[in-house]
């Protein structure tokens, strides 16, 4: 029989270590091929079949350009700041892959010499981490931006540096609904509150989803929130300057931070590893790992199974892979926002709705607590029934086409001031 | 000349919603996405389709004996715009005009498809190929028993009483 026990002594090293290598591994794997399931899935929507040449399918297209960008020619700017045009592709590249340490990927694994965590660090302050991490890799932008010597690449920084500091703000905020909800800021125990609900916080915080979502997109760079590229406007933004190993560090992070913005969303909102039913559920309380309590409080035992942890590795893989579809697919949909329409949707629009938001989850939960609730699939329903009320308002408001107003809308503004009639109707 | 200006039937923007255009947009897309026709052709393994009036490599048609339908009139090279043939005409014992030498560089040649147009008996053609990569410039000379051996479809030629080839 295998102990219930948590895996401890050298054992524990060796697991640790195989772990790190593993994750790892798997990690940029995955980012690799993120960048080929990106070409291939553009070049679908636009009706091409995409690179399909560099062995079966074109699954070997990553190592090719891998390779290309090893051989490449490194350039450096004469009037570069050399020490930090150097330093900057780290400063983007460590953070993004970092971030993932905290993420719990699958249920516990039983192990003859005990049970193995399904995740690297499941350090106390969890999401805290995330934020810190997340939020050093603007570093490495600016410094791009800057260290390259260039306007463009200058004003590609400075963009970034504006827009990664206003989402940032509304990111925190829509985090705080699920921090109430989980009472704890740990990965682990944000995935254990939403089996613990019975249903994922995605339907009882919908809104703060919503917020969660567009301000992850904001937060990696990707368009329509792409400002500090826009190549249409600044070249290729902060890393103009860059080329070979140099440039696909830029290229790594960014698809990195995909990778870790989608595993975030599918851990806050969609349970993270859980998979429906309460078969898989499982948790460290005080020493024993517990699948929930009896209607008397008393403790279940989780059974973990080796099936187990790879059925929910298998979910939670699906859940990140579906938002690193929702990445590409709405960057080959959507236009890039003029940068005044970024800013206005992000002060005037986020910061708002999360913060009342924030209030009205506060608000609902203190009652449902008063009323005596206990935390359970009631405890969500009525969440989700204010959450969706919320949902709806905001929608509708959104839907009055006063957040982003097209070209058309401007220049009847102007119109109106200046007093020249415009023609009622359109014509040659 | 007066300065005209087109005025864009842009929608009221009091109508606008982005939230709803991008989903529309995004409806369209993923139709796109899973829509299993392509518009890229895979050209080395799919041949291409070249329309019956492409001009390419010429051809040189050859009696049932084998002799080159060629007359050596001579009016293939006073049209020809690039001056890309060459052609010294002979004449055997029966007094039939031959070609001795017929030569074509196709570097020269802008495919003009006059060469086919003038022909009386129809012997030099243009034709439907393109595929005529070689690793030396003297192998663009195509020579009279090479012309003679593509086996490529010759090109229609347009017919002004049938424009668009019916």
């Amino acid at each position: 029989m295998e102990s219930l026990q948590p895996i401890s002594g050298p054992w524990a090293l060796i697991a640790m270590s195989l772990k790190v290598t593993i994750i790892f591994g798997v990690l940029v794997l995955v980012v690799a091929y993120s960048t080929l399931a990106e070409r291939r899935v553009s070049a679908w929507i636009q009706d091409r079949r995409g690179p399909n040449r560099v062995g079966p399918f074109g699954l070997l297209q990553p190592v090719a350009d891998g390779i290309k960008n090893l051989l490449k020619e490194e350039t450096l700017p004469a009037t570069a700041s050399k020490a930090f045009f150097v330093l900057a592709p780290m400063f983007v590249l460590v953070p993004s892959l970092m971030t993932f340490a905290v993420i719990p990927i699958a249920a516990p694994l039983p192990t003859p010499a005990g049970i193995v965590d399904m995740i690297i660090a499941d350090v106390p302050i969890g999401i805290l981490y995330v934020l810190a991490f997340s939020s050093l890799a603007v570093y490495g932008v600016v410094l791009g931006g800057w260290a390259s010597n260039n306007k463009y690449a200058f004003l590609g920084g400075l963009r970034a540096s504006a827009q990664m500091v206003s989402y940032e703000v509304a990111l925190g905020l829509s985090l705080i609904t699920v921090l109430m909800m989980s009472g704890n800021v740990t990965l682990t125990e944000v995935v254990w509150q939403q089996q613990q609900l019975g249903m994922w916080f995605a339907f009882p915080l919908s809104l703060a989803f919503i917020l969660f979502v567009i301000s992850a997109f904001a937060e990696t760079n990707r368009l329509p929130f792409d400002m500090p590229e826009a190549e249409s406007e600044l070249v290729t933004g902060y890393h103009t300057e860059y080329s070979a190993m140099k440039f696909s560090a830029f290229m790594i992070s960014e698809f990195g931070h995909m990778v870790t913005a989608s595993a975030l969303m599918a851990t806050l909102f969609l349970g993270g590893w859980d998979l429906p039913g309460t078969w898989d559920d499982a948790f460290w309380h005080e020493g024993q790992l517990i699948r929930g309590f009896t209607q008397d409080g008393v403790i279940v035992l989780a059974n973990p199974a080796w099936w187990k942890t790879v059925l929910t590795f298998g979910g939670f893989a699906i859940k990140t892979s579906f938002f690193m579809l929702l990445y590409i697919w709405i960057r080959w949909t959507l236009p890039r926002f003029r940068y005044d329409q970024v800013m206005a949707l992000g002060w005037k629009v986020m910061l708002p709705t999360a913060l009342a938001y924030a209030m009205l989850i506060g608000g609902t939960i203190l009652v449902l607590d008063e009323v005596g609730i206990r935390w359970g699939f009631s405890y969500g329903l009525a969440l989700t029934a204010v959450s969706g009320v919320a949902t709806a308002g905001f929608v509708f408001f959104l839907d009055r086409g006063r957040t982003i107003i097209g070209a058309a809308g401007q220049s009847r503004q102007k119109v109106s001031i200046t007093g020249i009639s415009q023609p009622a109707t359109a014509g040659d | 000349m007066a300065i005209s200006v087109k005025v864009m039937n842009r929608p009221d923007p009091e109508d606008t919603s982005y939230l709803r255009a991008a989903l529309s947009g995004m409806a369209l897309t993923f139709r796109h996405l899973v829509n299993p026709s392509k518009v890229t052709q895979q050209y080395p393994e799919e041949p291409t389709d070249l329309s019956p009036r492409w001009r390419g490599t010429h051809r040189m048609e050859v009696h049932a004996d084998g002799r080159p339908k060629c007359v050596a009139c001579g009016l293939c090279p006073t049209v020809c715009p690039a001056n890309c043939i060459r052609l010294v005409g002979g004449e055997d014992d029966q007094g039939n005009r031959y070609p001795i030498v017929y030569e074509i560089d196709e570097f020269r040649c802008i495919f003009c498809g006059m060469c086919q147009e003038v022909c009386p008996v129809e012997a030099i053609h243009v034709g439907q190929h393109f595929e005529n990569a070689e690793y030396t410039r003297s192998r663009f000379v195509y020579d009279l028993d090479r012309l003679m051996e593509q086996d490529h479809p010759t090109t229609l030629l347009w017919d002004p009483s049938d424009p668009s080839s019916e």
